[in-house]
């Protein structure tokens, strides 16, 4: 379609269809005032401060909610729209308390601006006032009702982007007010408490509980910086006060979330300055741990890793890397284990997660990932969710689902055997046997083969062996599938259709089908599901691993793996071996290591004899925590590097003080594989350091120099020995606006 | 009384078949909340807060959007109603004729306020804006029957013959 022309105050420009006037207006840099506003939200066109005058209209227009026409000439500055406005304004402040000496959103509040920009400070209209409405008893959200200027946001965005319909408008006319059923708490609906609706109110009705009385918006320091939850890297604004976050918001225009937080990100922050934080170095003697310093804890450590390597070799040793970690930081905990070490024994909490995924993709694919990017499930006509509870666990993946099926109509299948919330959301909800996946996948190709519903091209042009696959699919009768896993042959049916035809189909998968003994053929056939019905290399398609931690992709792509350094260079290969020994200086150990389960399994026989925890807690990630135990105490010395007094510190000999995502700069890689940067808002907490400058002290301890000025300095090394991260560079991440 | 509560129980789950029955026939019909919620209420006289999440757990429409739906309409009750409803008219000419004083009569007699129901569920008080028969003033109706040309005294003999009924 061709581009509309539009005038605005003399301004001329083009726009593409489908703009509104608002958007035109903020193109050239003309303000129009919003309230019901949220770029998040379809346009609702209720507040009427948006107002302007359109030539040839009957009346002023809402600028939100108006598209453009060919041909449009708006002013925005006229006498009248200015009177239209403030009448506007008047009524909202006549039953509104002007108490914005106290309020919270003092300085970030659209009535206030619209009051101030119009000099209004009492209304002309005098009448009936609702009284003071504070509602004190909701967890995380503050809710002023007197306050409220009835604009929607928080009803529509519970509804529109949240799909959690916690609230709603009740009762009518002067009595109408935003709540819940019955006028129930928060926690007795279906509140998720993301604190979406407090992130679109524009006035100050909806207040974040934990930044009550520590500053309004104006007073704090903003940093962006990448949300330390899940594998979605959303992007989050530190407000910071001296050395304290006191909110936490996201910028509309940025990043994967655009704006939107979960519940997690949003108010999961205090940890960072809390006083149980590890802020200085600790040595156990007599079994009590007593403070250090830096140099008495690190030259220790040297001491004892050196002694284990020379009487034992240094296979005795092993590393546990950290997903919560910077890239950065894997990139050298790998290296210090390899290079300053010698051995391959490191590894981290993806063995117990995704493993499975990175061997089934690996073999399938090439690369263990996703295979479309998290905007791209708004193309999707059908998406697969298998052993996902994304709106809980990737809340705003979750929300990006739900957006794909409620507004753009795909359908939703959800593999499940639980009521997750997706299912509320599904076309179909095939709860399934737990552990008979395989039989389900196989199932729904067995119906997609003998009905012709696959690709036949695209098998023929990409793919090897559909013969064989062919061969195994002919058992899996619609009728027998049923009897394995408990679902019917019709949903069966329905479901292969709805994937194989929709035109685009997506499939999402996570820990519920990859955490099971079958874990890689699980993931193998979802694989073959999307191959055999050319459902991979689109927009919309896809094979799409949620990853849990903020930076399991980062630590596996850093190389914090047994089996291959970063990029995934094979360890012991000729050509890999000869790159890594001429950048790094040095000998490198020629056979694969061992892995996290393996390495305490090993510890518990006696065979590893030291080994050093980074931002890991295998006491409660790891499996038979009774074992971990066992091979924790086995251990001749044991060094944990972490924020807190953890389940697994408490075994240490020596506990090293890390820095939280607040206090460091470095970049994480999120689960569609993008790159973001951390920045530091805060200084560090008490004597702790940054994990990169920890590793660098204890491998120049060691007697093999690291000397890093910056986490910048330590990416430009990565690029150089790393093809898949070779041109990523803090400059071109910021470019790029992440 | 023991055979009384049985009786109860049966009519309660006579009273959940019906709702069953009525969100059977409007399942999969979009736009039926309105009807669903008057025909639940001609069953239960209100609409009982268990009754609003059956309904949201079948027809999978919020608890929230229900709810601001059921106190958007007065029609809609939320509290469960007295056997005998007590409707005060203050229509134009009611009020002129005193309906005021009828009102504070029976709320002292009854001792309930304004849109509430006895603790003995006998009576609920309402008032309604007018019920048609001016020349009467004032007027109650109590359930189907029209009083006229009452007096707080008048109105509260009125009320004894109700609970003596009951007796």
């Amino acid at each position: 379609m061709s581009q509309l022309n539009i005038t605005i105050n003399e301004n001329k420009l083009t726009v593409s269809p489908g703009s509104t006037i608002l958007d035109a207006a903020k193109a050239v840099g003309v303000h129009i005032p919003t309230l019901c506003h949220d770029p998040r939200l379809k346009p609702y066109g209720a507040c009427r401060v948006c107002l302007v005058e359109v030539e040839g209209a009957r009346a002023p227009m809402p600028a939100c909610a108006t598209k453009v026409t060919d041909g449009m000439v708006v002013s925005t500055d006229t006498e009248k729209i200015h009177r239209l406005r403030k009448t506007v304004v008047e009524l909202l402040i006549s039953d509104h308390p002007l108490e914005c000496v106290t309020c919270e959103q003092c300085g970030d509040c659209g009535l206030q601006d619209l009051a101030y920009r119009y000099g209004l400070n009492k209304s002309r209209y005098i009448g009936e006032r609702h009284p003071l409405r504070e509602q004190g008893d909701d967890p995380f959200i503050q809710r002023n009702l007197d306050k409220c200027i009835l604009c929607g946001r928080c009803v529509r965005i519970c509804d529109e982007v949240e799909s959690a319909f916690a609230i709603d408008f009740t009762y009518r006319g002067f009595q109408v007010q935003v709540g819940t059923d019955y006028g129930t708490s928060l926690k007795n609906t279906s509140c998720e408490f993301c604190g979406q609706c407090i992130s679109s109110c524009p006035v100050g009705a909806l207040i974040e509980k934990p930044r009550l009385n520590k500053g309004r918006t104006w007073e704090t320091k903003k940093t962006l910086t990448i949300c330390p939850y899940c594998g979605t890297g959303c992007t989050l604004e530190l407000q910071t006060i001296g050395d304290k976050i006191v909110n936490v918001a996201a910028p509309l225009d940025k990043g994967v979330n655009r704006g939107n937080l979960c519940v997690k990100g949003r108010f999961g922050y205090q940890f960072v300055n809390s006083n149980d934080r590890l802020k200085t170095p600790l040595i156990k003697k007599n079994g009590k741990f007593v403070e250090a310093t830096w140099s008495e804890a690190i030259s220790l450590i040297a001491k004892k890793f050196n002694g284990i390597k020379s009487a034992h070799g240094a296979d005795a040793l092993a590393g546990f890397s950290s997903a919560k970690c910077t890239n950065e930081e894997n990139y050298l905990f790998q290296k210090f284990m390899r290079a300053a070490v010698g051995t391959n024994n490191v590894d981290h909490c993806a063995r117990l997660c995704h493993a499975s995924t990175v061997a089934g993709l690996a073999r399938a694919f090439g690369s263990g990932a996703m295979t479309n990017s998290i905007d791209d499930f708004a193309k999707a006509k059908a998406i697969l969710v298998i052993g996902s509870n994304t709106t809980e666990a990737h809340p705003i993946i979750g929300i990006n689902i739900l957006q794909a099926v409620r507004n753009n109509g795909a359908k939703l299948i959800v593999i499940d055997p639980r009521k997750i919330k997706l299912t509320q959301f599904a076309d179909i909800w095939m709860a399934q046997r737990p552990g008979s996946d395989v039989a389900v996948i196989n199932g729904i190709m067995n119906i997609i083969l003998k009905e012709g519903w696959y690709d036949q091209k695209f098998i023929e042009e990409r793919t090897e062996d559909f013969d064989e696959l062919k061969k195994i699919l002919d058992a899996y009768t619609p009728e027998k599938v049923a009897e394995i896993s408990g679902v019917s042959p019709e949903d069966l049916r329905r479901a292969a259709d709805i994937y194989a035809n929709s035109g685009a189909s997506s499939i999402v998968f996570s820990m519920g089908i990859t955490q099971h003994s079958t874990g890689t053929d699980n993931v193998l056939s979802l694989a073959n599901l999307a191959m055999m019905t050319g459902n991979v290399g689109r927009e919309g398609t896809g094979v799409n691993p949620l990853r849990g931690q903020n930076n399991v992709q980062g630590a596996c792509d850093m190389g914090s793996l047994p089996n291959v350094c970063c990029g995934y260079q094979k360890v012991g290969d000729d050509g890999v071996q000869a790159k890594f020994q001429a950048a790094w200086g040095v000998e490198l150990p020629k056979t694969p290591g061992l892995t996290v389960v393996e390495i305490l399994n090993s510890a518990a026989k006696g065979g590893v004899k030291g080994l050093y925890v980074m931002g890991e807690n295998p006491m409660l990630s790891d499996p038979d925590s009774q074992h971990v135990e066992e091979a924790l105490e086995k251990l001749e010395f044991l060094v944990v590097q972490d924020i807190f007094m953890t389940e697994t510190a408490v075994f240490a000999d020596v506990i090293l003080p890390g820095l939280t995502f607040a206090e460091r700069d470095g970049t994480f890689t999120n689960t569609e594989r993008r790159v973001q940067r951390i920045r530091r808002a805060i200084n560090p907490m008490g004597n702790a350091r940054e994990d990169w400058r920890i590793i660098s002290d204890v491998a120049t301890a060691m007697g093999y120099p690291m000397h890093y000025e910056s986490a910048d300095e330590i990416l430009a090394e990565i690029n150089s020995v790393t093809p898949s991260y070779a041109c990523i560079t803090t400059a071109r991440i910021s470019d790029s606006g992440f | 009384m023991t055979e009384n509560n049985c009786s109860c129980e049966e009519n309660n789950s006579k009273n959940e078949q019906l709702t069953m029955d009525i969100l059977a026939k409007y399942s999969g019909k979009k736009g039926s909340l309105m009807p669903i919620l008057q025909e639940v209420q001609t069953i239960f006289g209100y609409l009982p807060q268990t009754i609003l999440k059956k309904i949201s757990a079948e027809t999978k429409m919020p608890m929230s959007r229900i709810y601001g739906v059921a106190t958007f309409y007065s029609q809609f009750r939320l509290q469960p109603v007295g056997k005998n409803i007590i409707r005060v008219c203050h229509g134009t000419a009611c009020h002129v004729a005193g309906s005021e004083n009828i009102t504070l009569a029976l709320e002292s007699k009854l001792d309930v306020e304004d849109g509430q129901t006895t603790a003995d569920n006998q009576f609920t008080l309402e008032s309604v804006a007018c019920l048609g028969c001016c020349s009467l003033a004032p007027v109650v109706m109590v359930n189907k029957h029209t009083y006229g040309s009452l007096t707080p005294d008048k109105t509260k003999k009125l009320i004894k013959k109700y609970e003596q009924k009951e007796n």
